[in-house]
C-alpha cells in the first residue's frame, strides 16, 4: 500500500517535473527568439530604418541594433575598443577603415553565399575567405550654390585646381577629415593622383580658401545648400539629395577625377552572434539589397543592378580614380595625422 | 610596564586623539554613526574615486600602464613625430605655435570678454530693476530667465540664423564672420546673463539704505553714489559674478562648437579628442586643466561668501527707491535694448524651426520636428530626456536632501557632518565634461564591482544629479538653517526618534524647498549637454544631445525645433511649479505668517 502510494507520488513529481521543464523550455524559446544583432555603421538614419525593415522583414528571428556615427568616430570607436568588442558586426563602414582594422586582426573571416557574383575588386580577395565585402560606392563631389555663385560673380569650379584661385577665398568648406569619411576619401584620392607633394602643396594652397572644416561629410553640401557658403566639398548623393529638396545647386565631378571609397561590411571576430551575423551578410550581397543600396547611390556592387540616380553628375562614374584601398587603408592613420597637425588650429592659416 | 609603553607610542596618541570625538558620540549614538558613514561612503564613491581616476587616467596608457608625463607631453606638442621627447627647452621655444597655446589662449580670450560683458549689462539690468522704478518688472524678469530654460546650443543655432552669411541681420557684424570669437562671445553671453543676474540681483537687495540717505544729505551727485557707495558694496557680488560666468563660458563647449567655425577652444577639444579620437588618455589631460579655472573660480567665491556676511546688520534699513523719471526712463530703453536681445534669439529659433527651407522657402511647416526621419535626431531622444530628468528629480531630491539634513541636523559628529558638507561642495568645482569623462574612467572599468551602473539611464542619471548637486544641497542647507534645532531635542525629550521627526516636522516644514530642488533638477538634466556628452548610448540618446548631432550633419531647422522643444518643456515645468508652490504655501506654509 505504503508502496503504492510512494510511486503515484513520485509519477506526480516527475509530472511536475516534466511539465514545468516543457514551460521554461518553451519560456526560454520565447526569450531566445530574437537575436539582437548589434551593428555599428556610418550609413544615414533616414536609410538605415528602411535596410533594418527589408531584412527584417526576411529574418523575424533577427533584430538589428544600429550605432550610427560618423566614419572618423566609428573608425575611433571599434579602435578603442580593440581588446573588448562590443560590435557584432560592422556594416556600411568605408572599405578603407576596414582594411585597416582587419589588419589588426579584428574581423571574422566569412563568405556570404552568392559574393562571387559581385564585381570582382569590390570584396577583400586578399585572404582566403573574405574578410570585408563591399556594397556600393559614395563618391566626392562639389556641390555650388548657383544664387551665390552668380551674386559673388564666381566662376563654376571644374576642376579641383579652379578652387585654389584666391576668388573661393572664404567661400569654401570642406569636412575634416579625421572624423569625416568623405574628407579622408578627398585626401587620399589627391595623394593617389598627385603624389605626396604635390597633394599636400595643394592642400595648403585650398586652406587658404577655405572659411571653415565641418564635422560631417553631408555639411558643406547642406551649407552650400542653404546659400551659408558658395561651393561644399562633399559627396554626390548628399548634393542630389539636396537638388531633390530644390536647393539652387549643381553638383560637379572635377575632371581630374574624384575620390570615391566603398560602404563595405564584415563580422566582428568572436562575436557569440555568428549564425545572425552570417544570415545579415547573405542578405547584404543579394540581389535585393543591392536594389536597396542603388535608391541613392549610382554604383552597387552587384553588376546590372544600377539604375542612374536623378541629379548625379553626368560623368561621375567614369571619373572615378583607379583607387588603391591597399594604400589609402595602410596610410590613413599617418595621413589623418598630418593633416591634423598641419590643418587643425587656426594659427596656419 | 606594557600598557604605558603603548601609550607614549606617538602613533596610539594621534590615533587616539583622531577617534577621540567618535568614541564619545559612538557610544550615544550607534545609528547616527552608520547613517553619516553610509552618506560619507556614497558621497566618495560618486565624487572622489571618479575624480581620482580621472587624474591617475592622465598618466597611463590606452592598456592602463603608467607612462608618467606622456599624455601632457602629447597633448603641448612636446614629442617629435617618432614619439620622442623634444626636451622642455625646445617645448618652450615652439609652444607659442601649438595648437595648445592656440586653444589655451583662445579660451581665455573669449571667457575673458565674455565675463566682462556680461557682468556689466548684468550690472545694468538689475539696477534697473532694483534700484529704479521702471514699469513692467515682473515681465523683465521673466524674460531674463528664458535663456536658462534651454540648452547652451539654442543661442548657437539662433545667431547662424540671424548673423550667418544669410543671416537676417548680418549688416550689423559689418562684414566679421559670426564663425569664431564674436558668435561664440555673443551668443555665451545671452547663455549665461540669468546666472549672472541672479547673483547681481541678490547683491543689490542687499545694500542699506541709510548709507544712500547720509550721501544724499551732503548732496552728493547720482553718478557719484553710484560709484562711491553702490558699487564698492557690490564689490564681492561683482566679482562672484565674473568668476561663474568665466567658468561657465571656458567650461561650455555647446556654443563654440555650433557657431565657432575652425576656433579651437579647450572644451571642443576634449569633446574633439575623446569623441572624435577616442583618446582617453589625452582627453583626461585637458580635463585637468579645464579643473583650474573652475577650482579658481569656487576659491573666490568661497571667501567672498564669509565676507560678504557683515554687509547687512540687524540695524540697517531696506532700499526703496525714489521717483526718478529721467533715471527711470534710461533704465527703461537699456533693459528694454537688453530683453529684445533675449527676445530676439527665442523667436529666432522659433520661427528657424517652423521654416520649410531657409533662406529659399520660407513657407510654414511642422516637418522639422518630424524627428525619426532626421541624422541624430528622433521623438525617442525626446523622450529619453524626459525620462531621464524624471528620475533625476525622483532620486535626485531625497538623496539631496536628506544627506543635507544629515549634514546639519545630526546630534553630534561634528567633524563627519562638515565631512558630508566638503564633499557636497566638490562638484560646483567640476565642469559637467570632466565629471562625465571621470565617469567613464570609474564606473565602466571592468574591475569596478560597480560598473553594473554603468548601464544606459543609470548612469546617465548619477552622473546628472552629481553634476547639480551643490546648489541643489545648498538650497536645502538655507532651508534647514531655518528651522530650529530645538525640534530634535524636544523629539528626544520626548522619546520620539529622530528618523520620525524628520518625517512630520522637517519634511513638511521644508516641502516647498524640496519642491524647488526637484524643479531645478529636471530642468537641468532637460538641458545639459556637457554632464552627459561622454555617457551616452545608442539606446539612450538625449534630446539635447540630438541637437547636436542633428546641427554636426546639417541639419539646422531640426536641431532649432529640438531646442524649441525642450525650452518649451522647462517652460511648463516652470510653470507649473509656480502654480504648485503658490498653492501649496497656501494651504501648508500658513504657520508662517
Amino acid at each position: 500500500m505504503k508502496t503504492k502510494r510512494y510511486f503515484s507520488k513520485i509519477r506526480t513529481l516527475g509530472k511536475a517535473l516534466l511539465l514545468s521543464s516543457l514551460l521554461s523550455l518553451s519560456m526560454s524559446g520565447g526569450l531566445l527568439a530574437k537575436t539582437n544583432l548589434l551593428v555599428y555603421t556610418a550609413v544615414e538614419a533616414d536609410e538605415l530604418r528602411l535596410f533594418k525593415k527589408s531584412f527584417e522583414k526576411k529574418h523575424s528571428d533577427i533584430s538589428i541594433k544600429w550605432v550610427r556615427d560618423s566614419t572618423g568616430i566609428i573608425t575611433a570607436k571599434l579602435l578603442a575598443e580593440k581588446r573588448k568588442p562590443r560590435a557584432d558586426m560592422v556594416w556600411g563602414l568605408a572599405a578603407t577603415s576596414l582594411l585597416m582594422l582587419a589588419q589588426e586582426d579584428y574581423f571574422q573571416g566569412y563568405a556570404p553565399k552568392g559574393v562571387q557574383k559581385l564585381v570582382p575588386n569590390f570584396y577583400d580577395r586578399k585572404h582566403a575567405t573574405p574578410q570585408w565585402v563591399g556594397q556600393r560606392v559614395w563618391i566626392g563631389s562639389i556641390c555650388v550654390n548657383t544664387i551665390l555663385a552668380k551674386q559673388y560673380q564666381l566662376p563654376t569650379p571644374m576642376r579641383w585646381s579652379d578652387l585654389l584661385n584666391p576668388i573661393y577665398k572664404g567661400h569654401v568648406v570642406m569636412p575634416n577629415p579625421n572624423s569625416s569619411g568623405t574628407g579622408f576619401l578627398d585626401v587620399s584620392a589627391w595623394i593617389q593622383m598627385w603624389g605626396e607633394e604635390n597633394a599636400w602643396n595643394y592642400m595648403e594652397g585650398l586652406h587658404k580658401n577655405i572659411a571653415h572644416y565641418t564635422h560631417s561629410g553631408s555639411k558643406p553640401c547642406k551649407l552650400a545648400g542653404a546659400g551659408e557658403f558658395a561651393i561644399g566639398i562633399s559627396f554626390a548623393k548628399r548634393g542630389a539629395n539636396m537638388i531633390s529638396k530644390g536647393a539652387p545647386i549643381k553638383v560637379i565631378a572635377p575632371e581630374e577625377g574624384v575620390g570615391w571609397d566603398l560602404e563595405a561590411f564584415a563580422i566582428v571576430k568572436n562575436t557569440k552572434k555568428l549564425a545572425a551575423a552570417k544570415k545579415f551578410a547573405d542578405w547584404s550581397v543579394s540581389r535585393e539589397a543591392n536594389v536597396l543600396y542603388n535608391r541613392e547611390y549610382a554604383k552597387v556592387a552587384y553588376p546590372g543592378v544600377a539604375k542612374p540616380v536623378a541629379n548625379f553628375p553626368n560623368r561621375i562614374v567614369a571619373r572615378m580614380i583607379d583607387n588603391d584601398f591597399e594604400f589609402a587603408g595602410n596610410h590613413r592613420k599617418q595621413i589623418l595625422k598630418k593633416w591634423a597637425s598641419k590643418f587643425s588650429s587656426k594659427k596656419t592659416k | 610596564m606594557l600598557s604605558d609603553s603603548t601609550h607614549s607610542n606617538p602613533l596610539f596618541a594621534i590615533w587616539k586623539k583622531g577617534t577621540r570625538f567618535l568614541q564619545k558620540d559612538f557610544q550615544t549614538n550607534l545609528g547616527g554613526f552608520f547613517t553619516l558613514s553610509l552618506a560619507v561612503a556614497v558621497l566618495c564613491l560618486v565624487i572622489l574615486l571618479p575624480l581620482s581616476f580621472l587624474f591617475i587616467k592622465s598618466f597611463q596608457d590606452q592598456d592602463g600602464l603608467f607612462i608618467g608625463w606622456f599624455n601632457f607631453a602629447e597633448y603641448f606638442s612636446l614629442l617629435d613625430e617618432q614619439g620622442n621627447f623634444i626636451g622642455l627647452l625646445e617645448g618652450l621655444r615652439s609652444f607659442p605655435d601649438s595648437a595648445v597655446a592656440v586653444s589655451l589662449g583662445n579660451s581665455l580670450q573669449i571667457s575673458l570678454i565674455s565675463a566682462v560683458l556680461v557682468t556689466s549689462l548684468a550690472l545694468l539690468y538689475a539696477y534697473g530693476l532694483s534700484r529704479t522704478n521702471i514699469p513692467f518688472k515682473g515681465a523683465w524678469k521673466v524674460v531674463a530667465q528664458i535663456p536658462i530654460l534651454a540648452p547652451s546650443l539654442l543661442p548657437a543655432i539662433s545667431l547662424f540664423y540671424l548673423f550667418g552669411n544669410q543671416g537676417i541681420l548680418k549688416g550689423l557684424l559689418m562684414g566679421e564672420s559670426i564663425y569664431g570669437p564674436i558668435g561664440i562671445v555673443l551668443g555665451e553671453v545671452i547663455w549665461t546673463f540669468p546666472h549672472a543676474l541672479m547673483i547681481l540681483l541678490t547683491g543689490l537687495s542687499l545694500s542699506d539704505a541709510r548709507l544712500y540717505e547720509a550721501a544724499e544729505s551732503m548732496k552728493v551727485s547720482k553718478m557719484k553714489i553710484f560709484f562711491t557707495v553702490t558699487l564698492p558694496g557690490m564689490k564681492y557680488p561683482l566679482i562672484s559674478t565674473f568668476f561663474v560666468v568665466f567658468t561657465l563660458v571656458i567650461t561650455d563647449f555647446g556654443i563654440p562648437k555650433v557657431i565657432g567655425g575652425d576656433y579651437s577652444v579647450l572644451a571642443t577639444d576634449i569633446y574633439k579628442q575623446v569623441v572624435g579620437q577616442q583618446n582617453f588618455q589625452v582627453g583626461s589631460v585637458i580635463g585637468l586643466i579645464l579643473l583650474f579655472p573652475a577650482l579658481l573660480s569656487f576659491y573666490v567665491d568661497r571667501r567672498i561668501q564669509r565676507k560678504q556676511v557683515a554687509l547687512v546688520t540687524a540695524k540697517s534699513v531696506v532700499y526703496k527707491s525714489k521717483k526718478n523719471p529721467k533715471l527711470d526712463a534710461i533704465f527703461l530703453v537699456i533693459n528694454g535694448l537688453i530683453a529684445s536681445a533675449i527676445l530676439s534669439i527665442l523667436f529666432m529659433a522659433a520661427f528657424a524651426s517652423l521654416i520649410e527651407f531657409w533662406p529659399y522657402n520660407l513657407s510654414l511647416t511642422l516637418s522639422n520636428y518630424d524627428f525619426d526621419q532626421m541624422d541624430g535626431g528622433s521623438w525617442e531622444a525626446f523622450r529619453n530626456s524626459l525620462e531621464m530628468a524624471g528620475w533625476t528629480a525622483l532620486f535626485g531630491t531625497p538623496l539631496i536632501f536628506s544627506f543635507a539634513y544629515l549634514s546639519q541636523k545630526m546630534v553630534g559628529f561634528r567633524r563627519t557632518k562638515n565631512l558630508i558638507h566638503l564633499l557636497s561642495m566638490i562638484p560646483l568645482a567640476v565642469p559637467g565634461m570632466v565629471l562625465g569623462l571621470a565617469y567613464v574612467f570609474f564606473f565602466n572599468h571592468p574591475d569596478n564591482p560597480l560598473n553594473f551602473l554603468y548601464d544606459g539611464m543609470t548612469i546617465l542619471v548619477l552622473c546628472t544629479i552629481v553634476h547639480f548637486y551643490t546648489v541643489s544641497h545648498l538650497t536645502a542647507v538655507t532651508a534647514l538653517k531655518q528651522i530650529d534645532s530645538e525640534f530634535e531635542a524636544v523629539s528626544a525629550s520626548l522619546k520620539v526618534t529622530q528618523l520620525v521627526t524628520f518625517f512630520r516636522v522637517t519634511v513638511p516644514i521644508c516641502l516647498p524647498v524640496i519642491l524647488d530642488i526637484s524643479v531645478y533638477l529636471f530642468m537641468n538634466a532637460m538641458t545639459t549637454v556637457s554632464a552627459v556628452i561622454f555617457l551616452y548610448s545608442s539606446d539612450t540618446t538625449l534630446a539635447s544631445i540630438a541637437v547636436l548631432n542633428m546641427d554636426d550633419a546639417g541639419d539646422t531647422a531640426p536641431a532649432a525645433a529640438m531646442a524649441m522643444m525642450i525650452l518649451m518643456t522647462s517652460a511648463c515645468v516652470r510653470l507649473l511649479h509656480l502654480v504648485i508652490t503658490r498653492k501649496m504655501i497656501a494651504r501648508t506654509q500658513s504657520w508662517r505668517k
